[in-house]
C-alpha cells in the first residue's frame, strides 16, 4: 500500500475558469510539506478539491489517498477516509458547541449501535485543549459563533486533534494571528507530528514555518507547483518576495 | 451531562414507531358524515346530560354557520370532506386502571409506543386515548388522596360537575372558531384536571393521543383547572399511522389557573402527513397565576394552532414557547394570542420554525393591550430558519399597544443554512443529513432549555428523524 497523500496531474476549473493546471504533488507519511505562492495562484481551490466541494469541476486527474482515487466521494466520505482541512475561513454554526459538534463527528466515525464513550471523551477533550490553552469554558461555545480570529484557528487544530486523521490540510492557518497564537497553534501541530501522519500546510507568509518546520516547501504559480525545495527556500521567497515567482515563472508557465 | 444516559428515558413519538395499526373492531360507530343524529348518537353513547345535549347541539348549528376561515388561512381547508369523516369510534370499554385490563390491541398500540414503560419511570399520572375514548387511566396513589382529579372527560362531566360545568366552556367559547364548533358538537375524550388549592405535583401528567382508524376525526376536550397556589405540568404526545386519506384532529383544551397558580402545557406533536390538525388552545390567568404552554409542531398536511393566555388578574403571566418544523408538503401554521386585561400583567411569546424543501411556516401573533391598562410588557420573538430556497415563512404580528407604560418588543429573524455551513459539517464527518439536524438542534437549542430534558431528548431524536429522512 502506498503511504502517501498523492495528487496527479489535477485540472480543477470554476465558472468555465480553468484554477488548477495540471497539478503534481506527492507527501508521503512523516513529513510535513509546505504550499507556498502568491494569492490567486489556486492553494485555497486545492484544499476544497481534495475534501470534495461540490462548487468546482474537475476536468481530470486523481487525488490518492493511501493509493485510492478520493475524487468524486461525499465530503464526509473523505473525512471518513482520513483527510482533515482546517479551514481558511471556519463557519459558524449557530447553537451548536464545540463539544457537542466534535463529540458529533467523532460518533459519525463509530459503527452503528456503537455510542461514544461520554467519559472517555471529555477526558481526551479536556486534555488537548488544555495543550492548545483554551478554557474549558470554550466546549459550551457555540462553534466558531462570535470567535475572534485566533479562536477560530484553535479550534481547528482542537477538532483536528480530535479527529485524529491521516492527512492534515492547512489552509492558511496562520491568517490572522498574533504571534503569542502563532506559537500556540504551531505547537498543537506539532504534537501531532508522527510517522503515521502527513501535513499539507497552506501558507502565503514563511514566518509560520519558523514554527511548524518543514521537510519540502512547494512554489505553487499559476495553478501547478513551480519549484519545490527544502526548508531554506522559505526563506528565500520571504527576501526575494513573490515578483521572483513570477518573474521566474510567469515565461515558463506560458 | 450526558444525552445518552437519558435517552433511555426518552419518550418515544417517532413516526416510523407511530406507523403501523391494528384491525379496526369497534363496539360503538357514528358512522360516515356529520348530523343532527352524529351528534345525538354521541350523546346517547356518552348518557350525557341535558345540557351537553343541548351544548352539542347548539355547537353544531354554529358549526354549520360559520364559514372556512380560508380568507386568511391556507386555502387546503377546504379540502377538508366533512361528510366523508367519522366522528364517534370506541371499543365500548371504560378506561382501565391497570394495564392488563386494556383489550389486548389497544395495550400492544401503547405498549409499542413506550407508554407504561415511561409511567414507571417518571410520570406521576397517563391517559391513554385510542381513537375517541381513553382505553387507560390512571394516578399515583397519593396524589389521588391529595384531592387531584385526573380523569376523562366524559368521566369529569359525569362526576365532578360542580367543578367541571362552571368552566367548560368559558374560556373557549363554542363560537370561537368554526374548529371549536366542531369540537363543542362531537367532543368525546380528552382529560379532566383539577389541582386543589396549594397541591403542586412534582411529576408531570401525560395523555397520550392515538389515531387508529382511517377517516376517522379525533375531537378530544381537555379542562385544567389549578385552584389557588397550585402547581401542575401536562404533557401531551400524539401519532397516527399514515394513512392514504385524511384525517382530522380538532382538539379544544382550555386552562384554568386561578390566583398564584401555574400551569405548564407541555405538546409534542408528531402527526403524519396527511392529518389536518386544527387545534384550539387558551389558558386564562388570575390574579398571580402564570400559564406557559410549550409547543411542538412536527408532521401534520396543515397544522393551525395559536395556544392563547388570557391575562385576566393583576400581576398574571403568559407564556409561548414553540417550534414548528414544515417538511415538504406540509403547511405549520402557529402562533399565539396574549390577552392583557389587567395592569402589570406579562406576556412572553418565543416562537421558532424550520422549513425544509416546500415546507412552509407561518407565525401569526396578537397582543391586545387595551388602553386603561398600566406596566404591561409583551416580549416577542420570531425566528425562522429556512433549509434550501424552495422554502417558504411568513410573519404575520398583530400587536395593539395603548396606555402608559405598556411595553413590547418585538423582534424577528429570518436566517438559512448556507451550503458552506453544511459542507464544514461534512468535512468533520457527518452526513449531509446529520449536518442538518445538528444545525436546526443549534437553532432550537437556547429554548429547548426551557423543556423538561425528557422532552427535549425526544425532540431532539424527532428532529435527527425528520432530517435524515429529507435528504434525497
Amino acid at each position: 500500500m502506498n503511504h502517501s497523500l498523492e495528487v496527479k496531474n489535477l485540472h480543477v476549473s470554476i465558472d468555465g475558469q480553468a484554477i488548477l493546471k495540471g497539478f503534481n504533488l506527492t507527501v508521503p507519511k512523516g513529513e510535513v510539506h509546505a504550499l507556498m505562492g502568491p494569492n490567486g495562484t489556486g492553494k485555497s481551490t486545492l484544499a476544497k478539491v481534495m475534501a470534495g466541494h461540490e462548487d468546482y469541476i474537475v476536468e481530470s486527474g486523481e487525488v490518492l489517498l493511501d493509493g485510492v482515487n478520493i475524487l468524486g466521494q461525499e465530503p464526509d466520505e473523505i473525512s471518513h477516509a482520513g483527510l482533515f482541512l482546517a479551514f481558511q475561513y471556519p463557519m459558524e454554526i449557530p447553537g451548536v458547541s464545540i463539544a457537542n459538534f466534535i463529540r458529533a463527528a467523532k460518533q459519525a466515525r463509530l459503527p452503528e449501535g456503537e455510542e461514544i464513550n461520554a467519559i472517555e471523551y471529555y477526558k481526551e477533550l479536556y486534555a488537548k485543549m488544555d495543550a492548545l490553552k483554551m478554557d474549558r469554558k470554550f466546549t459550551a461555545r457555540s462553534l466558531n459563533e462570535g470567535f475572534s480570529g485566533g479562536e477560530k484557528k484553535r479550534c481547528e487544530i482542537l477538532q483536528m486533534a480530535m479527529l485524529d486523521p491521516k492527512y492534515c490540510v492547512m489552509d492558511e492557518t496562520d491568517s490572522g494571528l498574533d504571534i503569542d497564537a502563532l506559537r500556540i497553534v504551531s505547537e498543537g501541530v506539532n504534537l501531532m507530528r508522527s510517522e503515521d501522519r502527513a501535513f499539507l500546510v497552506i501558507t502565503h507568509y514563511q514566518r509560520l514555518l519558523d514554527y511548524i518546520v518543514p521537510d519540502v516547501v512547494h512554489v505553487m504559480f499559476d495553478g501547478r507547483i513551480v519549484h519545490s525545495g527544502d526548508k531554506e527556500l522559505a526563506k528565500e521567497l520571504e527576501s526575494k518576495g513573490y515578483d521572483w515567482v513570477k518573474e521566474a515563472f510567469a515565461t515558463a508557465s506560458a | 451531562m450526558s444525552d445518552i444516559d437519558l435517552q433511555d428515558q426518552a419518550i418515544q413519538v417517532d413516526t416510523e414507531k407511530g406507523n403501523f395499526k391494528y384491525p379496526e373492531n369497534y363496539e360503538f360507530d357514528a358512522g360516515i358524515g356529520l348530523t343532527e343524529d352524529t351528534v345525538k348518537y354521541i350523546s346517547d353513547v356518552k348518557d350525557d346530560p341535558d345540557w351537553v345535549r343541548e351544548f352539542r347541539l347548539k355547537a353544531l348549528e354554529v358549526f354549520k354557520k360559520k364559514p372556512m376561515p380560508t380568507k386568511w388561512a391556507d386555502k387546503d381547508l377546504e379540502n377538508i370532506d366533512f361528510d366523508k369523516i367519522r366522528y364517534y369510534l370506541s371499543k365500548g370499554q371504560q378506561p382501565a386502571r391497570s394495564w392488563d385490563d386494556v383489550p389486548d390491541d389497544v395495550k400492544e398500540t401503547f405498549e409499542r409506543l413506550g407508554i407504561p414503560e415511561q409511567e414507571r419511570k417518571f410520570l406521576a399520572g397517563v391517559e391513554a386515548q385510542f381513537d375517541s375514548e381513553a382505553s387507560y387511566s390512571r394516578m399515583k396513589e397519593d396524589l389521588e388522596k391529595e384531592g387531584v382529579i385526573f380523569v376523562g372527560s366524559s368521566e369529569g362531566l359525569a362526576e365532578y360537575p360542580e367543578i367541571f360545568k362552571p368552566y367548560f366552556g368559558k374560556v373557549i367559547p363554542t363560537a370561537d372558531n368554526k374548529f371549536s364548533a366542531l369540537n363543542s358538537a362531537t367532543f368525546s375524550g380528552g382529560s379532566f384536571i383539577y389541582v386543589p388549592k396549594g397541591v403542586k405535583l412534582k411529576q408531570p401528567l401525560q395523555a397520550y393521543f392515538r389515531i387508529n382508524a382511517e377517516n376517522f376525526g379525533q375531537f378530544e376536550r381537555t379542562l385544567i383547572i389549578a385552584d389557588e397556589d397550585s402547581e401542575i405540568t401536562y404533557m401531551e404526545g400524539c401519532t397516527a399511522p399514515k394513512f392514504e386519506t385524511a384525517t382530522l384532529h380538532s382538539a379544544v383544551v382550555e386552562l384554568v389557573a386561578l390566583k398564584n397558580a401555574k400551569i405548564q402545557y407541555i405538546t409534542v406533536q408528531n402527526w403524519s402527513s396527511n392529518v389536518f390538525n386544527l387545534v384550539t388552545k387558551r389558558g386564562m390567568a388570575d390574579e398571580g397565576a402564570e400559564v406557559k404552554w410549550i409547543d411542538c409542531n412536527i408532521g401534520s398536511r396543515l397544522t393551525m394552532k395559536y395556544p392563547g393566555v388570557v391575562l385576566k388578574g393583576k400581576g398574571a403571566r403568559g407564556e409561548v414557547l414553540s417550534i414548528a418544523l414544515a417538511n415538504d408538503g406540509q403547511h405549520q401554521d402557529t402562533g399565539a394570542k396574549m390577552m392583557h386585561l389587567a395592569d402589570n400583567t406579562t406576556s412572553n411569546i418565543i416562537s421558532k420554525s424550520i422549513s425544509i424543501g416546500k415546507g412552509r411556516s407561518t407565525y401569526r401573533g396578537q397582543v391586545h393591550m387595551p388602553k386603561h391598562l398600566k406596566n404591561c410588557k409583551n416580549n416577542t420573538e420570531c425566528d425562522a430558519l429556512l433549509i434550501n430556497t424552495n422554502s417558504r415563512t411568513d410573519t404575520y404580528p398583530a400587536i395593539t399597544t395603548r396606555g402608559q407604560n405598556n411595553t413590547v418588543q418585538h423582534e424577528a429573524s429570518v436566517s438559512k443554512v448556507s451550503a458552506e455551513q453544511i459542507f464544514y459539517m461534512m468535512q468533520r464527518g457527518l452526513s449531509e443529513g446529520e449536518a442538518m439536524s445538528l444545525a436546526v438542534n443549534g437553532f432550537v437549542n437556547e429554548l429547548m432549555k426551557a423543556f423538561p430534558m425528557e422532552y427535549s431528548v425526544e425532540l431532539k431524536r424527532l428532529i435527527d428523524m425528520e432530517m435524515e429522512g429529507s435528504v434525497g
